[in-house]
C-alpha cells in the first residue's frame, strides 16, 4: 500500500512537467501579438515593446523561454503575469475561492444524487422516480452559458434571494447560488450512476441472502446495498471534483467571482502564457492527488481491491 | 437477549401435531412484460423432522421459484404467490404479516444458496455476515457475536477458524465458502433447512465433503431438510424422500426407494433411464426428447405429454391429471401410472 502510494506521487511528478511542457508549447503556438493584446486597442510605443519583449523573454526561442519558466519554478516561483502581478499572489487568492466553490457544489450534488439516486432505484417506475428522469434530463440539456445567466436573472434579481454577483473573498451565502449552478452540471449523471447502481444490486445473490437471513428492509439497503452501490459512485465523484475545478470558468465568469476560472479565462484572452501554465499545472495536480485520493476510499470501500 | 424463537413459537395457529412443513397446492406466477410464466402450478409435499426431501427437476421447473415462495423471498413484483399454503407447523406463514414472517427467516426456516460467492456480500468479512445474525436476532454484543461465529465456523471445519474470521467471501476457496455458508443458514438452529443446488458449483471431490457435512450436521440437529438439486446421484445417496418437479408441478412423489425401483411416472421413469450406466458402456445415452415448455405456455392437459411415449387423449386436455395415490405416502401425476409402474 504505502510503496502503490509513493509510486503514483513519483508518477505525479513526472505528469507534473509533461503538462508543464504541453501546455508551454500549446500556449507558445498560439501566441501572435501577447503584447497588444495587453494593451488591447491603444496603441504601443516602439520602446514599451522592446522593454516588455525582453522582460519577458519574448523573442527568445521555444525552449529558451520554457527554460526560463521551470528555472523560476524549481525555485518555487511562478514568474509574473504580463499585467505585472505576481502569479503567486493571483493563486493565493483564487485557489481558496475555486476550492470552496467546488467543494460546495459537489457536496451539494452528491447529497441530492445520492439521496435521490437511492430512492428511485429502490422504487422503479414510480411517480418519484419519472420525475427525476424527467428533471435530470432538463438539468443535462440545459448548458451552463444558459443556466447560469438564468438562474442569476431570476433568482438573483428578479426575485432577489441571493446575492446576483460574487465579489472578493466570497462567504458561504455568496457562494450558495453559484454552487447549485456548478452542482447541476455534474447531479444528472451521479445520480443516474446511483440509481442503476443500487437497482442493479437490489437483484443481487448477496441481497436474497440478506434477506433470507431475516433482515429488515432497512438493513438489507442500508447496510448491504449501499455500500457495495456507492463504489461507483464514489469513483465518480472524484472524477467530477476536477472537472468542477476547471468548469468554473463559465460560472466564474457570470457570478463575478475572482477564482481559478475567472483568471484563467482572462489569462487566455490576453495569451498570458505564464498566468495560464501556472494554474493549469495546479489544477493537474489537483486532479492527479484527487484521482488518487478516490483510487485509496475504493480500496477501503471494496476489500476485493488490494494495491501492491 | 431477546428469544425470537419463543415469540414464534408463541404464535397462534401452532400445533405441535402438524407437520414440520406442509406445503400445500403452491402456485407462483411472475408477471412480466412479455406475459405471465406460471412458474410453479401446484407444488405440494411435507417434511418431518430429520427428514431429506430432494426436489428434483430440470432447469427451469420451477424448483428454486418453489424454495424462495417457502423462505418468503420472492422478488415481488414480479413474482406473485397466487394459490396455495406453506405451513410450518401448522402456522400458514403466507398469511403472517411480513414483521412476523421475517422473524421465521434463519430462526426457523434457513436457506443455503447454489453460488456461494454471488450469495455473499463481497464488502463485508465473513466474521461480520454470520455476526449480524447473532446482533439483530439475538440482541448479542459484537464481541460476543464474534465469539458465536468462529464457533460457528469451527463446526462447519473451516480450518484456523479464529484467524479466516476477518476474512472476506473472496479470500475463500469454493468449498470454504459454501462451509461459510452452511454455517450461515445454520447459526440460529433452524428446524428446517432449504439448500438450493448446495454442490452444483463445487467439484466433486468437494461436493462430496460438503453433501457429507450437511447429512452429519443434520443429524446433529434432527433437522428436515429440503435439498434443491438435479444430480440423480447426490439425492441416490441422502434423500428419504423424493419430489420430482416438471413445469411447476410435483409430477411424482415418493420415498426414495420405490422412486428408484419402480417410477410411477413417465418422467421420472425417463429421468432415471437417462443416467449413465457402467453396463450400458458403449451403447448410446438414452436422452428425453424434446424441450421442457416455456412456462409462458405450457400447454394443456398434463405438461409432459408431448414429450411422453404413454401419451393418449385424455392426457391432452384440461382438467390435467391430479394426484393418484400410488400407495399410502405416494402420489403421481399420471392418468396411466398402473402401466408405468408395471413396465420393466
Amino acid at each position: 500500500m504505502f510503496r502503490y502510494i509513493v509510486r503514483r506521487l513519483l508518477q505525479m511528478v513526472l505528469t507534473f512537467f509533461g503538462a508543464t511542457f504541453l501546455l508551454y508549447a500549446l500556449v507558445f503556438a498560439n501566441q501572435e501579438d501577447p503584447i497588444q493584446a495587453l494593451a488591447g486597442e491603444r496603441p504601443i510605443t516602439q520602446n514599451v515593446r522592446q522593454v516588455l519583449t525582453e522582460r519577458y523573454h519574448l523573442d527568445d526561442p521555444f525552449l529558451t523561454q520554457y527554460w526560463y519558466y521551470m528555472k523560476g519554478l524549481l525555485t518555487g516561483d511562478f514568474g509574473t503575469s504580463l499585467t505585472g502581478r505576481s502569479i503567486s499572489d493571483m493563486m493565493a487568492q483564487a485557489w481558496p475561492t475555486t476550492i470552496r466553490l467546488a467543494l460546495m457544489a459537489i457536496i451539494i450534488a452528491a447529497t441530492v444524487a445520492i439521496v435521490a439516486g437511492v430512492i428511485s432505484g429502490i422504487r422503479r417506475g414510480s411517480i418519484f422516480d419519472n420525475v427525476t428522469l424527467v428533471l435530470t434530463l432538463v438539468i443535462l440539456s440545459l448548458p451552463i452559458v444558459v443556466l447560469a445567466p438564468l438562474t442569476q436573472l431570476i433568482f438573483g434579481i428578479k426575485l432577489g434571494w441571493f446575492p446576483p454577483t460574487t465579489g472578493a473573498d466570497p462567504g458561504f451565502f455568496k457562494l450558495l447560488m453559484p454552487a447549485l449552478v456548478l452542482g447541476s452540471l455534474v447531479v444528472a449523471t451521479e445520480l443516474r450512476v446511483t440509481r442503476t447502481s443500487v437497482a442493479e444490486n437490489l437483484r443481487s445473490d448477496y441481497v436474497r441472502t440478506a434477506r433470507a437471513k431475516g433482515l429488515s428492509r432497512q438493513r438489507v439497503i442500508g447496510v448491504h446495498v449501499l455500500r457495495n452501490s456507492l463504489i461507483p459512485v464514489i469513483t465518480l465523484i472524484g472524477v467530477d471534483i476536477g472537472q468542477l475545478m476547471a468548469g468554473a470558468i463559465v460560472t466564474e465568469q457570470v457570478f463575478n467571482i475572482p477564482g481559478v476560472g475567472f483568471n484563467l479565462f482572462r489569462g487566455i484572452r490576453t495569451e498570458d502564457g505564464p498566468l495560464v501554465v501556472g494554474f493549469v499545472s495546479i489544477l493537474v495536480i489537483i486532479f492527479l492527488v484527487v484521482n488518487l485520493l478516490v483510487d485509496l476510499l475504493y480500496a477501503a470501500l471494496d476489500p476485493r481491491i488490494r494495491y501492491e | 437477549m431477546t428469544d425470537i424463537k419463543a415469540e414464534i413459537d408463541a404464535l397462534p395457529g401452532l400445533d405441535p401435531q402438524a407437520p414440520l412443513l406442509d406445503v400445500n397446492d403452491l402456485h407462483v406466477e411472475f408477471r412480466t412484460r412479455d406475459g405471465v410464466a406460471r412458474a410453479v402450478n401446484g407444488a405440494n409435499f411435507t417434511l418431518k423432522p430429520g427428514e431429506t426431501l430432494c426436489i428434483l427437476g430440470e432447469s427451469g421447473c420451477g424448483k428454486s421459484v418453489t424454495a424462495q415462495a417457502i423462505m418468503g423471498i420472492l422478488d415481488t413484483p414480479p413474482g406473485f404467490i397466487t394459490e396455495g399454503q406453506v405451513r410450518y407447523r401448522g402456522i400458514d406463514l403466507l398469511k403472517l404479516p411480513e414483521a412476523e414472517r421475517r422473524k421465521v427467516r434463519a430462526n426457523h426456516i434457513a436457506m443455503i444458496f447454489q453460488d456461494a460467492l454471488s450469495a455473499l456480500n463481497p464488502v463485508y468479512s465473513v466474521g461480520f455476515q454470520l455476526g449480524e445474525l447473532f446482533r439483530k436476532h439475538r440482541g448479542m454484543s459484537r464481541g460476543d457475536a464474534k465469539k458465536r461465529s468462529i464457533e460457528l465456523l469451527d463446526q462447519v471445519r473451516i480450518p484456523a477458524a479464529r484467524s479466516r474470521v476477518t476474512d472476506y467471501p473472496h479470500q475463500f476457496s469454493g468449498g470454504m465458502r459454501q462451509r461459510v455458508m452452511i454455517a450461515m443458514a445454520l447459526a440460529l438452529d433452524p428446524e428446517v433447512l432449504i439448500a438450493d443446488e448446495p454442490t452444483t458449483a463445487l467439484d466433486v471431490t468437494v461436493q462430496a465433503q460438503i453433501m457429507n457435512l450437511l447429512a452429519d450436521l443434520q443429524n446433529e440437529r434432527n433437522m428436515g431438510l429440503i435439498l434443491i438439486t438435479h444430480d440423480m446421484g447426490v439425492v441416490a445417496d441422502v434423500a428419504d424422500r423424493i419430489s420430482v418437479m416438471y413445469a411447476g408441478k410435483v409430477v411424482e412423489e415418493a420415498p426414495v426407494y420405490d422412486i428408484y425401483a419402480r417410477p410411477a411416472h413417465p418422467y421420472t421413469r425417463a429421468l432415471l433411464e437417462s443416467i449413465p450406466r457402467l453396463d450400458h458402456k458403449g451403447r448410446q445415452l438414452n436422452v428425453i426428447r424434446g424441450l421442457p415448455p416455456a412456462l409462458t405456455a405450457i400447454p394443456d392437459g398434463c405438461a409432459f405429454h408431448p414429450r411422453c411415449s404413454y401419451a393418449k387423449d385424455d392426457c391432452r386436455q384440461d382438467p390435467p391429471p391430479p394426484p393418484y395415490a400410488v400407495q399410502p405416502n405416494r402420489t403421481a401425476r399420471c392418468h396411466f401410472w398402473r402401466e408405468v409402474v408395471g413396465d420393466e
